[in-house]
């Protein structure tokens, strides 16, 4: 799941052991092969979250195995097989005051340390670089809004083929958690996370940053880490946000301030290159159903499948559809602007015009549809608000 | 079914109306046949959801989609932990209380007999709404059993249905609640005072309270949600000025009084069987009572410990980690009760007591895993991936399934005059002692190492864990089937139960009534010393 510049060796820590010791549930010889702890931690709040949970495991075990020693000892010492005779006591004070002050005295020790870990998490001032995160149906958006790299903007989709999916190919090392645009931020930088969504709630979560923040629909939350490891850290949603809950992976890189610099300087140029397609007077309809073909596969496939069937009635049909064979206006309204109340995103905010013009061209073309017409990115751009 | 009639149609007055047949069952005030009513519904419940659970195993024993598209994955977690908190463990447990509350107090029924029977005729409607919605274009909702807001705006006619199947349970609930709370404080036999109460009335009594005030919140938020799917209000959208959030403080302010609303009958159930096997008192009597009252009021003013990463202020965060660490307190001082009580008793170990051991150590362990996701910033490692789901089935599961199981050993004797096989009820506990900790205890390692919950396809480095987990779940669920058939057995062809055939029990239906108890009983209340 994660691979560091100096790879670590899986072991399982102290706290593990005890759970595994406790309920005789560990199988040593697993323990390498399996990954059964936190994920190494790359950041500061995660190495406070790893040695909170060790300290809790190893609170809450001795006081498991001193609690249940009692019962079963009483198990084995106090059954009537053993002719032993019932006492009939049945309170006793100042045992049960004891027994109500220390377990609260365990809490306030338990609660200073953690209290300081949520200050530290909660505090997301002073950044070295800002980026905002907004989650879609089924994919991220990612806004670098403030410090080195500003400007940079990019939708970042699952690469996982259909075909490991369904089993129709092998899967590969890094199933279901690699996309096609990874965010990268540089090592040991205070970073932002504003996130938002634009349909329904997703939740944008790293393990090894011990970073987790619900993206909410029309609201912006925030939190911050700071990694402090060279490597690719892979994580995905973790709140259900429709059918494709299950696809929808986040890949940070962190990368040397000088290699981040190189990184923005090559974003940079790209958004530059994709800022003048639109102003191409005409594309050639190939062209656009080739390159639609790929928008289509990437965006609209999980819903409206590769056979342009569709799952009816949630997700409709586009071969034989009314809107994708009527005016094209129409259809390109409602790739701009989505369906409110359905999984069908406001694809403007996502895509570009050509993009959006080769995908249209494609499903207009594709399947039982022969309309023959095309539509193209000034087409597009006319109708964006 | 029939052969418990049987036993008491011959020395009754007979059945009300003189109706026999199903219309016997459809018009019965009887408090008994209600209660038998709500455990067979709630066994068939268990069964549906059971096979849910299985799909969801059986999609997710490898990586990749082999049985199941996503979309109807996520109906599967929909509708499983639907129907087994609202179909399977809370009728079950009202099902204990009808049988046993008028009994253990010395009345001769529900206070009122004619809304006990709407409390459960409801239920079959509800059920079958939560079933048809399959049915329906669109399929069943997909969006968790917490039905997160504004993702339920995007399903079919489906989440309607289970939004008005949800205000069904709900007001079942709240006229079950009602009885429980009126047969309580009113028809207790002179000379039983609320602290002479057997506990498991204590407990349902407190949890008919937390029914009242938290079902009807449950209504509004599914309410709302009706009204913002199909009315154009806005509640949980921020577009119109509402707030998707809203919906969560409105559900987990419900939603966390649930958790104790399924836990405390668990508790009573077992503080019943471990005195009984103990041959000792409870310990503790009334420190259990104001445990139980504390835990009550404390689970409403900590539900946003299930909102840790929705971004709330830093002092709200602390104050819902505060106050939920100190729901341990309590939960401590009944545990150590439970220990206390056997602690120098003379213990023998028939299935009840087997089920209650269980209960008390993995209930005990699925408190530990909670203290653990009630400190923030580990909880917001941990939320939303699969060691919370091992912690709520430790809880509920090992919780109040096994607490259920032991009281349905404990009083079937009792009810039916019928023993059960021992034998067989020991392999029932040991097969389900195992499986249910090859299903979930790996859970644990899985949501650790960062494995999503409510995901139909998983990472390969997830792959060991969740093929351990399916294997145990169908272990689990074929487990079982055995218990069906101990019952039914039972029924059938059990040995004839002794006059009393616990010799540590000792409530009122124990010392006062013979076995079986007759269809009517305590038509005069009884003498108490």
């Amino acid at each position: 799941m994660v691979e560091m510049s100096a790879r670590r060796i899986a072991r399982p820590s102290k706290s593990a052991l005890w759970a595994a010791l406790m309920l005789g549930a560990g199988v040593p010889g697993m323990a390498a092969a399996l990954e059964w702890n936190l994920q190494p931690a790359v950041s500061s709040i995660a190495h406070d979250i790893h040695g909170l949970h060790e300290y809790v495991m190893i609170l809450v075990t001795v006081l498991f195995v001193g609690v249940f020693g009692f019962m079963f000892y009483s198990v084995y010492a106090h059954r009537k097989s053993r002719g032993h005779k019932a006492e009939q006591f049945h309170e006793n004070t100042t045992v049960e005051i004891i027994w109500t002050v220390i377990p609260a005295i365990i809490l306030i020790i338990i609660a200073w340390p953690v209290t300081k870990t949520v200050v530290a998490q909660k505090d997301t001032t002073n950044p070295d670089i800002t980026i905002k995160v907004t989650g879609y149906q089924w994919k991220w958006g990612y806004d670098y809004i403030k410090g080195e790299g500003e400007g940079i903007s990019f939708i970042s989709t699952t690469t996982t083929p259909r075909d490991q999916i369904e089993g129709r190919a092998p899967k590969g090392d890094h199933y279901l958690r690699e996309v096609d645009n990874e965010m990268v931020v540089p090592i040991g930088k205070k970073v932002r996370v504003l996130t938002t969504a634009a349909d329904v709630i997703h939740s944008w979560w790293i393990p090894a940053f011990g970073a987790k923040q619900d993206a909410m629909p029309g609201f912006i939350r925030d939190m911050w880490f700071k990694a402090d490891t060279l490597g690719t850290f892979r994580g995905a949603c973790v709140e259900l946000c429709g059918k494709e809950h299950g696809f929808m992976p986040i890949v940070v890189r962190v990368v040397s301030p000088e290699d981040y610099t190189v990184w923005v300087s090559e974003q940079k140029k790209k958004l530059s290159a994709t800022g003048g397609e639109s102003m191409v007077a005409s594309v050639a309809q190939d062209e656009l159903t080739q390159r639609g073909a790929k928008v289509y596969a990437a965006n609209c496939v999980a819903c409206h499948q590769l056979s342009g069937k569709g799952v009816p009635p949630a997700f409709p049909a586009l071969d034989g559809s009314k809107i994708v064979l009527g005016p094209k206006n129409d259809q390109i309204k409602l790739m701009l602007n989505g369906k409110p109340g359905t999984a069908m995103t406001a694809f403007g905010q996502q895509l570009s015009d050509a993009e959006l013009a080769s995908v249209i061209t494609y499903t207009r073309n594709a399947w039982g549809n022969k309309t023959g017409e095309t539509v193209q990115p000034s087409d597009v751009k006319a109708l964006r608000q | 079914m029939s052969a418990v009639l049987d036993n008491h149609a011959h020395d009754d007055h007979g059945h009300q109306g003189g109706y026999g047949g199903m219309m016997r069952w459809i018009t019965t005030t009887n408090h008994k046949d209600i209660g038998t009513l709500y455990l067979w519904f709630s066994f068939i419940m268990f069964m549906v959801g059971g096979v849910m659970a299985l799909v969801i195993r059986a999609e997710l024993f490898s990586p990749g989609l082999q049985v199941v598209d996503p979309d109807f994955f996520n109906q599967m977690t929909t509708m499983h932990g639907l129907i087994m908190v609202f179909g399977a463990i809370m009728p079950a447990f009202v099902g204990f209380a009808n049988w046993l509350i008028p009994m253990q107090i010395g009345a001769p029924d529900m206070a009122f007999a004619r809304m006990n029977n709407w409390s459960f005729w409801l239920l079959p409607f509800a059920g079958s709404l939560l079933i048809i919605s399959f049915f329906v274009p669109g399929g069943a909702p997909g969006v968790g059993w917490t039905m997160y807001a504004p993702l339920t705006v995007q399903m079919g006619i489906g989440m309607d249905l289970t939004i008005f199947a949800v205000h069904l349970l709900g007001m079942s609930s709240i006229m079950g609640s009602i009885n429980i709370i009126t047969t309580i404080l009113n028809m207790r036999a002179p000379g039983m005072s609320l602290m002479r109460m057997p506990l498991f009335c204590w407990t349902w009594l407190i949890t008919a309270y937390l029914l009242v005030a938290a079902m009807p919140v449950l209504a509004g938020a599914v309410t709302m949600t009706l009204t913002d799917r199909h009315f154009g209000t806005t509640f949980f959208n921020a577009a119109g000025g509402g707030d998707p959030v809203l919906y969560q403080h409105i559900f987990w302010f419900f939603g966390h009084p649930e958790v104790y609303i399924i836990a405390l009958p668990a508790f009573g159930v077992v503080s019943q069987v471990l005195p009984a096997f103990s041959r000792k008192p409870l310990f503790g009597y009334a420190s259990m009572v104001y445990a139980t009252s504390a835990i009550a009021i404390l689970s409403f003013i900590v539900w946003a410990h299930h909102m840790y990463t929705v971004g709330m202020p830093v002092t709200g965060q602390l104050f819902f980690m505060y106050a939920t660490t100190l729901i341990a307190v309590p939960t401590g001082v009944k545990v150590f009760n439970w220990v206390a009580t056997m602690w120098k008793g003379s213990l023998t170990f028939e299935t009840p007591m087997l089920f209650a051991i269980g209960f008390l150590v993995l209930f005990t362990l699925g408190g530990f895993t909670g203290l653990v996701l009630s400190l923030v910033p580990i909880d917001i490692q941990l939320h939303d991936t699969y060691y919370v789901v091992a912690h709520f089935h430790y809880v509920m599961v090992a919780g109040a399934l096994f607490a259920a199981f032991a009281g349905i050993y404990f009083w079937l004797p009792k009810w039916t005059g019928r023993m059960y096989d021992e034998t067989l009820g020991k392999v029932h506990f040991w097969l389900t002692m195992i499986f249910f900790n090859v299903t979930f205890f790996v859970q644990h390692f899985s949501g650790l190492a960062g494995m999503p919950r409510r995901v139909p396809d998983y990472p390969l480095m997830f792959e060991m864990w969740n093929k351990i987990s399916s294997i145990g779940a169908f272990g689990f669920g074929l487990s079982q089937l055995l218990f069906l058939y101990i019952v039914l057995k039972a029924l059938r062809s059990g040995e004839k139960a002794p006059e009393l055939p616990w010799e540590g029990a000792d409530s009122l239906e124990w010392t006062h009534l013979p076995t079986p108890v007759p269809y009517h009983s305590f038509e005069t209340p009884p003498v108490l010393k």
